[in-house]
């Protein structure tokens, strides 16, 4: 588990710190392009890209059509020939588009033919405005898949660090970023600054109870840690940043230090990565609990597109006190 | 068109290689040898030797779930298909692959594929590697007359053509889709017309004749290397067996299987076209025959003498490791 504090001097947004990393990777390495939609004029909708396409030109950054299902195509034929594409898909629910590239076929090629597919396919994810297509969480699907792997940062610093071990990697890696986190600003590590997938970040240091989680929720669980400590509660918070690899042996220790642990997310609940991670958790640390975990996740329902039916269905900031005082209750 | 005696020779021994591999598999099938059984291509080696006599050893392909024609064209030894087949360790995918996941990636067979359609897409990535990477070759994706009735062999079409890659397209059209006729399925009923609604050269060609598919594969991969983008070819070809081995439908009549044995057969007219140019006699005819099946004896016989994979390996090469720092 990484505690390193950032510390160069600039502070540059979350879309900005995936720029930059993506930028030292390109200058390094030929064979990386990038693929995606809106990409060379606008950036990208979120900014992710801006300027790449005028620093490396239009044969690094191509402009495709909406075409996911070609997209992907195209990083994963490319990826086995020698490249190392970055599919960008805008939105991880337009990912659907392209499931067979992704699980039938990037995900399975070394297995079957020994051969590396090094293939980062880069979409924003998480719940914010849009409604029930642009808001799925498919991280678990994604984690569930043999031969993939899933970064899920939650600040500028993890997404430059993560981005440039997958421009490493010859793996096939899903690159989540929240679009509610795209402006926020942070530090972020210089270029020989590599975080490994599978180490979580200790956010916080606590002394009663710990949550677990990544993406935003981390951000409405540093909220609830703010509140709990007013009420005398000390919670740790973890940042897993990876789903797969998932760090296991953070996980362990923390469920053995505390034995009260809430493991937090905004996907639906039903078969999701907090119910892996709680499972899991549960049957190698059984005896170190002093109750059950408690999960905390969102509605088995599609997303809305009125904000407060949106943000019903996810988890805030309050439900996330209410979890810790849960376990504090054991 | 005279053929060249010794390229004839040679493409017609593949075609007898490929044709004798499919009828000794299908009885091994029957037997229990092949996992999870194989798909017949017999009937359509012109096809894949037309195709594969046309590029360089290290240009692309990407194909099907009927690929056994096209993988042995390409240049795989058949005792390494036959083991694939067998699922032994010693086939070309370790034996986790099978008949449809037939691949040596390393020397430009991008894979066989059990979900219909995929190959076009792989193959135009491969194209885009290939251009993005400077290099002079070409890609070629293998689709079904059942393929390209899915949206995303089109998608990879349309993004050939956009990026100018060196892609054909080959249509190995055996006119059904598993059971089904392709008319019965195929709006417009004209699959090259489809192609050239996409902007690129598009061509019905007869895929019985080995030396018409060479020569518009040829054409293609010309165009390809000038910068003139993909090519879409349908290559109208017939399958004499079941879409899976043991199966005997009702979709078409023994007739129709008759007359396309009889009258169109792609080893029939080339060796006949030989012999009558003086290319090759009887005799030479002949013993190219007890040859390629004293090839494909070897090659059961080195199926059936490799060693099983380890179960201990199920998890090996699911992913790099290299990552970070899971345990």
């Amino acid at each position: 588990m990484s505690t390193t504090t950032p510390t160069t001097q600039q502070n540059p947004t979350y879309s900005e710190a995936f720029q930059s990393g993506v930028r030292e990777e390109m200058k390094l390495n030929p064979n990386i392009f990038i693929l995606g939609t809106d990409l060379v004029e606008r950036g990208g909708h979120f900014a992710q890209v801006k300027g790449i396409a005028q620093e490396f030109g239009v044969d690094r950054v191509k402009d495709s059509p909406i075409s996911e299902a070609a997209m992907v195509a195209a990083g994963l034929g490319s990826a086995m020939y020698g490249c190392h594409p970055i599919i960008d898909l805008n939105f991880i629910d337009f990912s659907l588009g392209a499931m067979d590239e992704i699980i039938n076929q990037a995900a399975k090629i070394r297995f079957m033919f020994n051969r590396p597919v090094p293939l980062v396919i880069r979409a924003t994810s998480g719940v914010a405005l849009g409604g029930a297509h642009h808001c799925n969480s498919l991280e678990s699907l994604f984690a569930h898949t043999a031969g993939l792997s899933v970064a899920v940062p939650s600040r500028a610093y993890d997404v430059k660090g993560l981005i440039k071990t997958a421009l490493r990697s010859p793996d096939p890696v899903i690159f989540l970023m929240h679009k509610k986190l795209s402006g926020v600003r942070g530090e972020i590590g210089d270029e020989n600054t590599f975080i490994p997938f599978g180490s979580a970040h200790r956010v916080k240091s606590g002394k009663d109870a710990a949550i677990i989680s990544y993406g935003y929720t981390i951000v409405s669980a540093q909220k609830a840690a703010q509140t709990l400590a007013e009420q005398g509660i000390d919670v740790e918070i973890i940042d897993l940043r990876t789903l797969y690899p998932l760090d296991t042996d953070t996980i362990n220790a923390t469920v053995q230090k505390f034995g009260r642990v809430v493991v937090a997310d905004e996907a639906p609940m039903f078969g999701s990565i907090t119910a892996e991670i709680a499972a899991t958790a549960s049957e190698v640390n059984f005896r170190h609990l002093k109750g059950p975990i408690v999960r905390v996740g969102a509605a088995r329902a599609p997303l809305s597109a009125n904000p407060q039916m949106s943000e019903a269905a996810i988890p805030s900031a309050n439900d996330l006190v209410e979890a810790v005082k849960k376990v504090m209750s054991y | 068109m005279t053929t060249d005696s010794k390229w004839g020779k040679e493409t017609l021994r593949q075609m007898l290689l490929i044709r004798n591999f499919e009828e000794t598999a299908d009885k091994l099938t029957l037997r229990g040898k092949v996992p999870g059984g194989m798909h017949n291509s017999s009937g359509q080696e012109a096809v894949a030797v037309g195709v594969m006599s046309a590029l360089d050893p290290k240009d692309v392909i990407a194909t099907t779930h009927r690929s056994h024609h096209h993988t042995i064209a390409k240049g795989m030894p058949v005792n390494i298909v036959m083991a694939e087949l067998f699922t032994k360790a010693t086939g070309c995918s370790g034996g986790r692959g099978a008949s449809m996941h037939l691949a040596d990636v390393e020397n430009g067979h991008f894979g066989g594929n059990g979900i219909v359609g995929a190959g076009v897409g792989i193959a135009m990535g491969a194209a885009l590697g290939i251009k993005q990477m400077g290099h002079k070759k070409v890609a070629v994706g293998f689709v079904g007359d059942g393929g390209v009735n899915t949206g995303r062999t089109w998608e990879a079409v349309n993004m050939a053509v956009i990026y100018k890659l060196p892609l054909i397209i080959i249509v190995d059209n055996n006119q059904y889709a598993v059971e089904t006729f392709v008319e019965r399925v195929t709006g417009g009923n004209d699959i090259a017309k489809r192609g050239a609604g996409f902007g690129l050269p598009s061509f019905t060609i007869d895929g019985q004749d080995v030396e018409e598919v060479h020569k518009h594969t040829s054409e293609a991969r010309n165009r390809a290397l000038a910068g003139e983008g993909p090519t879409f070819i349908n290559a109208l070809t017939y399958r004499y067996y079941g879409h899976n081995v043991g199966e005997k439908g009702q979709y078409r009549t023994q007739e129709e299987i008759a007359d396309w044995r009889s009258h169109r057969d792609p080893i029939d007219r080339f060796s006949a076209k030989l012999i009558s140019e003086g290319a090759l006699t009887q005799a030479d005819y002949e013993a190219m025959i007890n040859s390629v099946a004293k090839e494909i004896e070897e090659a059961v016989d080195f199926a059936e003498k490799s060693p099983l994979p380890d179960v201990s390996t199920i998890l090996d090469g699911v992913d790099s490791g290299l990552l970070g720092a899971r345990k």
